[in-house]
């Protein structure tokens, strides 16, 4: 099966704004960039910034 | 040996020399292969002799024999068949494809070539039949030039103007100019992007060429002949660093991102100006008959 548009994971500093969906909750802006750096290769996807505490990692 | 030997030779000999005056191995590296050549140039060989058998043909009154042309005509039609599935075989395998639109171009090229050996031969051997040798070569530097004529297309500097823009972020967002490209989340990236991108806008020159540069087709022919050109900095597994080409909706200018490994402006700009206008993309709205009177599109 091929995955397009989709989002694989989400990766955040305020897990108060994220519900549902397969979340990383990160202690600083520090580790969410390193797990978004790790995931993205992992996953083939790209980081997407929604806001300065919220990553998403999309499936073009 | 009979009176028409001679003239056959010659044509097929003109048919086969315009062959391979169009085969030029050129920066698309397409064909590059030497197997992919003796295939052109044996279909050639066959286009020429077609051509040039049915002169001879005429004045001996075998008229069933051109109906063979109508066989070569299904004959080549296998030839663009042929480059257009290896063409997206390999596709799937480029770090920037070509695109459909592109590889459906250099299929009909390589298809329309073919016709255009059996024309050179037809001319040529007719000149040679009807009059002399020296007339046969005189017909066939005409249909050269024909050939050439045919065969060579516009190109993207003759529709529009190329101008370099440092590439820049707006947060998470890349902008070439005003247009947005993507959405970066990672700050390493934006580093690595900031560092090897390099954007373009292509500004239309008229209305035309608006609707040309907007297919999408004609985008990725951009952007692979670039990253050809001049290499680029990515590998599978990194689809955050793709080069892209995004439209400004107001006015129809492109922006092109790209990411090189040999980072020269004016290079470049010579490559994005030589990109072929494919056929299959080219819009004339101006041509249309409702845009024939009223106010002049721009």
């Amino acid at each position: 099966m091929t995955v397009e548009k989709m989002i694989l994971a989400v990766i955040t500093t305020s897990p108060h704004k994220v519900a549902g969906g397969v979340t990383f909750v990160c202690e600083n802006n520090e580790e969410m960039q390193r797990i978004a750096a790790n995931l993205e290769a992992i996953l083939d996807g790209i980081a997407h910034a929604l806001s300065d505490d919220l990553l998403i990692i999309v499936k073009h | 040996m009979n009176e028409y030997t001679y003239p056959i030779l010659f044509g097929v000999t003109i048919g086969v020399l315009t062959r391979l005056y169009l085969l030029k191995t050129d920066y698309r590296q397409y064909p590059t292969y030497l197997h992919g050549k003796i295939i052109h140039i044996a279909l050639g060989f066959i286009a020429a002799g077609l051509g040039t058998i049915a002169v001879p043909a005429i004045m001996e009154k075998e008229f069933a024999a051109i109906t063979f042309l109508a066989l070569a005509a299904s004959q080549f039609r296998d030839v663009r068949n042929m480059e257009r599935n290896t063409l997206n075989e390999l596709d799937q395998y480029e770090l920037v494809p070509r695109g459909k639109t592109y590889i459906e171009g250099i299929a009909i090229v390589f298809e329309g070539r073919n016709y255009l050996v059996i024309f050179a031969s037809f001319l040529s051997t007719f000149a040679y039949l009807v009059w002399n040798i020296w007339l046969g070569i005189v017909a066939a530097a005409i249909a050269f030039i024909v050939a050439r004529k045919l065969m060579s297309g516009s190109r993207l500097g003759d529709i529009v103007e190329v101008e370099y823009v440092k590439p820049h972020f707006k947060g998470a967002g890349l902008y070439v100019d005003n247009i947005y490209i993507m959405n970066i989340g990672l700050e390493a990236r934006r580093e690595e992007i900031l560092r090897y991108g390099m954007g373009f806008i292509l500004k239309p020159k008229n209305f035309n060429a608006r609707s040309t540069i907007a297919n999408l087709g004609q985008r990725q022919a951009i952007l692979h002949d670039i990253s050809t050109a001049l290499g680029v900095y990515r590998d599978s597994g990194t689809p955050a660093l793709v080069p892209l080409a995004k439209r400004d909706l107001d006015d129809g200018r492109v922006g092109i991102f790209i990411l090189p490994q040999e980072k020269d402006v004016e290079k470049a700009k010579a490559i994005i100006r030589n990109v072929p206008t494919l056929e299959n993309a080219i819009r004339m709205p101006t041509k249309s008959e409702t845009n024939q009177t009223g106010r002049v599109l721009r």
